[in-house]
């Protein structure tokens, strides 16, 4: 059933309306989960994971205990303008949380979302990449809340967790306003932006399912998962470009590399030279790579997880 | 004046690069440093900055300059954004504001706010001529970040209308004015009417608060010739006759009231930042942007000074309309 969560009137004969798509099991009350998604308007592979999560939890309803909230839009007005941030704002919506009332429209939304997930058992806020970089299938954890959430991340069918440092900036995000508010929250990471990559969407229903079993959400077994790398920072090497120009990859995305390895190079399309050649600092996987070809000086190329090997 | 290149931006496929300059006078001592344009859209902080630069170079013809006063203005770092017409870094949209202090090894962003760090740190004070997130003007005024780094009373030095002083929120954290304060630089934020506009009056007003400041500092005391004598005096800038630092009305951010629309439509504006209003007074409408009928009227809800007004004749519901600085 489609609920309204929060809206606010746009200028001109519209409203901004954020929107869910509730589902009640048995005993509606016991237990809630939240999909949430869409934060970026660039980043779609969300979308197949509300649209098919709803299909088989259709199918579940007899099984099911509590009740599945999916929000598949949290900035609707990016999404249906292909733009990353707050359309007409020009921040990004995962810096404006916990959001207010009485500041600007769009912390009064952001506020409205926060406090309808607020008291769920477990949020999942899944994001792709951006346009640029591709990431295999990941949870990422704030340092501070890895203790209660990593047991959590290992039951999503995930193939890396990375327990990443504790950034302050960090603190207006969606998924550490939640925390703060003891409401577990999740952030899933994976495909590129402007994409859907089905098997990625798949593995991560197979992880929601098997959460929802863990917390008594759906009684029968729960799937099998895999078993995710689990790493901290220090354990991830960074490629970035000294030069711009047109990156041309020489690995796949999710390649195992030798130190030293070339990953790919920059090339001068005016002068038909390369610029750079971008060579691993470590063995280990290539879990981000570079999606779209043009680069500037600084640009990410890759992420490498260390001490990986076939 | 020495123009002085700080670093060459050359980041991009397709674009010649372009340097960054530093303009500096007196001398080599690190007393002030200016930060003007980082965004694409800070037409008016780049301009006051430029004002800037001529100013200097006058006083320090004329030998105004204290012996152990050294300045900085850089009027532009955010040359690829607007000659473009984006704010933001081009590519990806990402801001240099929110990148400080900067990561050498890092993003593009990352790596332009570290090199415009490394050129802006060691000084005893720096101003950054800054602009806000929401569309609208101000009241000029003077910002400073409470990082528990920061002494409120030297603000009331620039002489200005206003003093705000702002608890930082998390994403403040990675501003220039942040870590200017961090890494011991005392600092501040001046803000003038507009962003992507040039206004004469509020830049110029903008320009000589910088100015006073560093007069009140004891940085422009010695060898007064008739002509520096001239141009203190026609700035109100001599001893003694500097604006009292009680003209400065210090206002704590979280005191602003907040004044919201319910309706989004057309916004018609009866009042502009400056002017007094009492409580009551209609202060803008919101007309129905097919018919013009009013939907809303905003009123004033307590007396005191506008300090902020929405200037985007668009306008969604729960915007704010105006910030207003109650009386009492």
């Amino acid at each position: 059933m489609t609920e309204t969560v929060i809206k606010a009137p746009l200028p001109v004969g519209e409203a901004l309306v954020i929107q869910k798509n509730r589902i009640a099991g048995a005993d509606p009350k016991s237990h809630r989960l939240s999909i949430v998604t869409g934060t970026h308007g660039d980043e779609l592979e969300g979308q197949y994971v509300a649209w098919q999560l709803a299909r088989v939890l259709e199918k579940k309803k007899d099984v099911l205990r509590g009740t599945v909230d999916i929000y598949p839009a949290l900035n609707p007005l990016g999404i249906s303008t292909i733009y990353r941030g707050l359309p007409g704002f020009d921040l990004d919506m995962n810096r404006i949380f916990p959001g207010s009332r009485n500041e600007t429209m769009y912390e009064y939304i952001a506020n409205g979302i926060i406090r309808d997930i607020k008291g769920a058992d477990l949020c999942i806020d899944i994001h792709a990449s951006n346009i640029f970089l591709r990431e295999i299938p990941q949870v990422r954890i704030n340092e501070k809340t890895a203790k209660a959430l990593t047991p959590l991340a290992k039951l999503l069918n995930m193939d890396f967790i990375w327990i990443h440092s504790a950034a302050t900036v960090l603190e207006s995000t969606l998924a550490y306003s939640l925390n703060m508010l003891k409401t577990k929250t999740l952030v899933v990471e994976m495909g590129v932006g402007m994409r859907i990559t089905q098997s990625y969407g798949d593995q991560l229903i197979t992880g929601v399912l098997s959460v929802m079993s863990h917390l008594g959400m759906l009684t029968e077994p729960a799937p099998e998962v895999k078993q995710p790398v689990v790493s901290t920072d220090g354990s991830v090497a960074f490629i970035n470009a000294d030069a711009s120009g047109f990156f041309m990859p020489q690995v796949m995305h999710g390649e195992y590399v030798k130190k030293g390895q070339l990953v790919g190079y920059i090339a001068d399309a005016l002068n038909g030279v390369t610029k750079e050649e971008l060579f691993s600092p470590v063995d280990g996987m290539v879990f981000t790579l570079r999606e779209y070809p043009v680069v500037n000086e600084g640009s990410l190329i890759a992420r490498i997880l260390g001490g990986i090997e076939l | 004046m020495r123009r002085v290149k700080l670093f060459t931006i050359d980041a991009l496929p397709y674009r010649q690069p372009i340097p960054v300059y530093g303009y500096r006078f007196g001398s080599r001592k690190k007393t002030l440093a200016v930060m003007g344009a980082i965004r694409g859209d800070e037409v008016q902080q780049m301009y006051t900055a430029a004002r800037l630069v001529r100013k200097f170079s006058e006083l320090e013809a004329a030998g105004t300059f204290a012996p152990d006063c050294g300045v900085m203005v850089v009027p532009c770092a955010g040359q690829f954004s607007m000659n473009v017409s984006k704010r933001f870094w081009p590519l990806d949209n990402t801001d240099i504001n929110r990148m400080f202090p900067g990561y050498g090894a890092g993003e593009t962003t990352q790596r332009l706010a570290d090199r415009l760090f490394t050129a802006l740190q060691g000084y005893k004070w720096g101003i950054h001529l800054a602009s806000f997130y929401l569309p609208g003007d101000f009241v000029p005024h003077v910002r400073i970040v409470d990082t528990g780094y920061q002494d409120n009373e030297e603000g009331l030095d620039f002489g200005l209308p206003y003093l705000v002083i702002r608890k930082p929120h998390p994403y403040d954290t990675t501003t220039l004015n942040y870590n200017w304060q961090v890494w011991e630089t005392r600092t501040f934020s001046v803000y003038s009417r507009t962003t992507d506009r040039i206004d004469e009056e509020s830049a110029e007003m903008a320009a000589d608060s910088v100015l006073r400041f560093l007069a009140k500092k004891g940085m422009l005391p010695h060898k007064r010739p008739e002509s520096v004598l001239r141009f203190l005096t026609e700035k109100g800038m001599l001893d003694g006759e500097f604006p009292e630092g009680s003209k400065t009305k210090t206002v704590k951010e979280e005191k602003l009231v907040n004044i919201h629309n319910k309706a989004g439509g057309i916004l018609i504006r009866y009042h502009h930042p400056a002017d007094f209003v009492r409580e009551g007074n209609l202060l803008a409408e919101i007309i129905d942007p097919y018919t013009t009928d009013v939907q809303e009227r905003i009123c004033a809800p307590a007396d005191g000074t506008l300090f902020f007004a929405h200037h985007a004749q668009l306008i969604a519901g729960h915007s704010i309309v105006f910030r207003l600085i109650p009386e009492r």
